[in-house]
């Protein structure tokens, strides 16, 4: 059976340095072609038939903690207080070498009051430092971290030397073993679970209004002190719950990190803390999976590893957040404005003409634009791919077809309707106007403009006399084709 | 209680360490001193910038680095070398691992700072969580890396965090000229040491322009970003060449304590400098001398040290301390005691 384990732990070793490390995989290349594939199996069937009673434990353990800590950890993530959770991890440490030293045993009980009176007593040293010294609240924050894990490193080493300490399995702290989870621990952090969702549930309202707008919170009436004690106090029993199975330097991970991989992934603050206590106990739950299929590796690294795969995942590929959809949305826009400047400047050199002829020469859009005959030609031919003109072979000009025409008029109509505005509702001096007209002209919705219209009383000339394509006008070049669309939706800003 | 902390036993903690056990405790003393030092200076301008949590990240997160740079120093040496040098012990590796796990820790100290820049500036997400993210993912990478490949990393997962400075003195002495003048350790830290007040004397002007006034910075032609990074690597190598000998811990809470004491008692950045050695020289005392009474962690003993001396500034510091606090507003109370008509200053005084 040794011999088995070693393999396993090779194997998984080697796989997780192909995953990470490619320039390495040379180097482990070697131990890989050892693996006897069926071990690594026969351990997934063992997790998976949930025989094993300490793995039940575990199991049950890393997900009751992962679930507690994606809840609190949604609100310490909008509250922007991430690192509250990282000190008072390492705060509760002197509390847990305080509790063991009660009755020299490991009682959960005991060592759980030791520790959140620990938790509670640095949160409260950050916020007396910040309230009666310069110090700004990162240093404090470092202070109180630095400090109290300090000593609790001391008090540690001391119980260790002690004849009754050297067993104590106090260092598992530190790490955290899932495994050494026993059914007691698992009754107290099921208590401490439910009395979180109980009392979030209970005080959502208040949580929320704080986590948002303390000072209205505090004017509608909410007793904004006793929330944030309240919540630091839940905070601090959930950081103690997670000790065993994490370890002390890694809960501050399952505080922030699944909370903030649903931050990526929803805007409301109810759904938020839902995501984040599912993706928190799926991390929990991986992080179990993994550390058993490698026998003694430790939990907590696991779990933390699987919560920042999830969290790279939604970094990537959110929905609205993610940096894929950011950079398509960003090169999506950037395409349109591009667009429909070149058809901006092909309308000026039209009026300038007064719309006698309807072609206009490449030599003509590029000097209007200032760019070259190159630059001007490959956006004429962008105009033609999007179906706004026609380039007629070998004629060194483009048409605009009617859609093209409408998409010109309005934007141009957009330009002049905001300049008139700056000019006469924020008095602007007409020769200030055409910069800001120029970024806005590509954002103005519809509604937008309807309100213009109204205010600006429907005028159809512009701070520089230049005559604004009315309404009108615009259906008409369109309905040309089409036979004219439903009353009122001209279409202004974003094509479709 | 009693069996937990020792007699109190003035010979063997107060005298025995300056005296008989000099060659051992010297070593101790110096090498903490040398630690605190640079990093206390170097914790200066995390503090000013307000990147005090950003001390802590990387001190977590060069953990990874350290391994990788094990893992192929081994791959470098295949053979029976790779034992013998781990039986050797920490530091005594030869040239190519101390090159390797230099290297790896710049490196892990680069990928900290720039993770923390993209997650922070492509997403929503703001500077702490990303901070909270990177480190704690890079030091769970570490661990797993140190536990999977137990048998080839010579390094120990709770040694990382609260390391044993006081082997430092049984360490090989590295020899000059056929004298062997010091523990290999304290030579190097000592050079880091140095080599941070050197690079803080030179670049004096950027470093604090550029931390006080990032827009007058790049007026003045300094590259903010690249001093910011600049600082970030610096920073992984005092943490690397620390983290063997002492562990994460001292050099986390070194990285503010000085800094943060010395910023209670003055408002002068040369002497905030100055107050920090200062800080540094008495934590590493008397935490050696604590660690002797206690028998306890030498490096967390330090830091308990520190932590005392931060707590007498928050208290008695001459300017803003807690008691100076208090007699300025009962000074103010009497004042508005005396004069009751004046509703104004009772207010003040409440």
């Amino acid at each position: 059976m040794p011999v088995t384990m070693k393999t396993v732990r090779v194997h998984l070793g080697g796989l997780l340095c192909l995953f990470l490390f490619a320039s390495l995989s040379q180097v482990h290349a070697a131990r890989i072609g050892e693996i006897t594939e069926i071990s690594v199996w026969e351990q997934a069937l063992r997790f998976f038939s949930f025989r094993d009673p300490s793995l039940r434990f575990a199991l049950t353990g890393a997900i009751l903690l992962g679930f507690t800590c994606g809840m609190l950890g949604s609100f310490l993530l909008v509250r922007k207080l991430a690192l509250v959770g990282d000190t008072i991890s390492h705060a509760v440490l002197p509390g847990v070498a305080a509790g063991f030293l009660w009755n020299m045993e490991k009682d959960p009980v005991a060592i759980f009051v030791g520790a959140t009176l620990a938790g509670l007593l640095g949160s409260f040293m950050v916020t007396r430092l910040t309230a009666t010294t310069k110090l700004k609240e990162d240093t404090a924050l470092g202070m109180v971290l630095a400090g109290f894990f300090g000593i609790g490193i001391c008090l540690v080493t001391m119980i260790q030397r002690l004849p009754s300490g050297n067993k104590s399995g106090i260092d598992k702290f530190l790490f955290g073993q899932a495994a050494s989870l026993g059914a007691s621990d698992i009754q107290l952090m099921a208590v401490v679970t439910v009395l979180t969702i109980g009392l979030v549930w209970l005080f959502y309202k208040e949580l929320l209004t704080v986590s948002f707008d303390a000072g209205f919170a505090h004017c509608v009436g909410m007793p904004v002190p006793w929330v944030h004690h309240g919540f630091m106090l839940l905070l601090a029993f959930s950081v103690v719950i997670a000790l065993q199975a994490v370890g002390v330097v890694l809960v501050s991970a399952m505080l922030i990190t699944p909370a903030a991989t649903s931050y990526l992934l929803s805007d409301r603050l109810h759904r938020m803390v839902i995501i984040a206590c599912i993706l928190g106990m799926v991390s929990g739950a991986l992080g179990a999976f993994f550390s058993f299929l490698g026998h003694q590796l430790p939990t907590g690294p696991f779990m933390v590893l699987s919560a920042a795969g999830l969290f790279v995942l939604a970094f990537l590929f959110a929905p609205r957040h993610g940096v894929i959809h950011r950079w398509w949305s960003q090169r999506a826009r950037s395409g349109q404005v591009r667009r429909e400047n070149t058809l901006k400047a092909v309308f000026h050199v039209l009026e300038r003409e007064e719309f006698k002829r309807e072609g206009v020469t490449f030599m003509e859009l590029a000097e209007s634009r200032r760019q070259t005959l190159e630059a001007s030609e490959e956006s004429c031919r962008e105009l033609q791919r999007m179906g706004f003109a026609t380039l007629p072979p070998g004629e060194k000009a483009l048409y605009l077809t009617p859609e093209g025409m409408r998409r010109a008029q309005t934007i141009v109509r957009n330009h002049r309707l905001w300049e008139l505005y700056l000019t006469d509702a924020a008095n602007y001096p007409p020769d200030h106007v055409h910069d800001d007209a120029e970024e806005i002209e590509h954002i103005l919705g519809e509604d937008i403009v309807r309100q213009l219209e109204r205010q600006l009383n429907f005028a159809s000339r512009d701070p520089h006399g230049k005559p604004i394509p009315s309404p009108e006008e615009i259906v008409s070049v369109h309905g040309a084709g089409s036979g004219g669309l439903p009353g009122g939706s001209t279409g202004y800003g974003k094509p479709s | 209680m009693s069996e937990l902390i020792p007699a109190w036993d003035w010979q063997n903690v107060v005298v025995a360490p300056w005296t008989t056990d000099l060659p051992i405790y010297g070593w101790i003393v110096l090498m903490g001193f040398f630690v605190c030092a640079a990093c206390g200076l170097a914790g200066n301008y995390l503090i000013l910038r307000r990147m005090a949590l950003v001390g802590d990240a990387i001190s977590h997160s060069v953990l990874p680095g350290l391994a990788i740079g094990f893992l192929v120093a081994n791959a470098w040496t295949v053979g029976g070398s790779a034992d013998d040098a781990s039986a050797a012990g920490g530091s005594s590796h030869g040239f190519s691992y101390g090159l390797a796990v230099f290297i790896g820790s710049l490196v892990a100290g680069i990928v900290t700072t720039l993770l923390i820049e993209i997650i922070h500036k492509r997403t929503r997400i703001k500077q702490d969580a990303a901070i909270g993210i990177t480190f704690s993912t890079l030091f769970a990478l570490g661990v797993v890396l140190i536990s999977v490949y137990a048998d080839k990393v010579d390094l120990d997962a709770d040694c990382v965090l609260h390391g044993e400075i006081a082997f430092v003195s049984i360490q090989p002495f590295l020899s000059f000229a056929g004298h062997e003048i010091a523990p290999a350790p304290v030579i190097r830290m000592g050079i880091v040491a140095l080599l941070t007040l050197g690079l803080i004397v030179l670049f004096y002007k950027e470093l604090l322009v550029s931390s006080f006034d990032p827009g007058l910075a790049s007026s003045m032609g300094i590259h903010a970003t690249f001093v910011h990074y600049a600082l970030m690597c610096w920073l992984s190598v005092i943490v690397i060449s620390a983290f063997e000998a002492v562990g994460a811990i001292l050099v986390i809470a070194m990285l503010i304590l000085p800094g943060a004491t010395a910023s209670l008692l003055t408002t002068r950045f040369p002497k905030v400098m100055g107050l920090s050695v200062l800080h540094a020289a008495l934590s590493a005392v008397l935490g050696t001398h604590l660690a002797i009474w206690l028998n306890s962690s030498t490096a967390g003993c330090m830091v308990v040290a520190g932590t005392g001396l931060f707590g007498l500034a928050w208290v008695f510091s001459p300017s803003q301390g807690l008691l100076k606090q208090w007699l300025r507003r009962r000074k103010t109370s009497q004042e508005s005691v005396r004069e009751p008509e004046s509703e104004h200053t009772g207010i003040e005084g409440a």
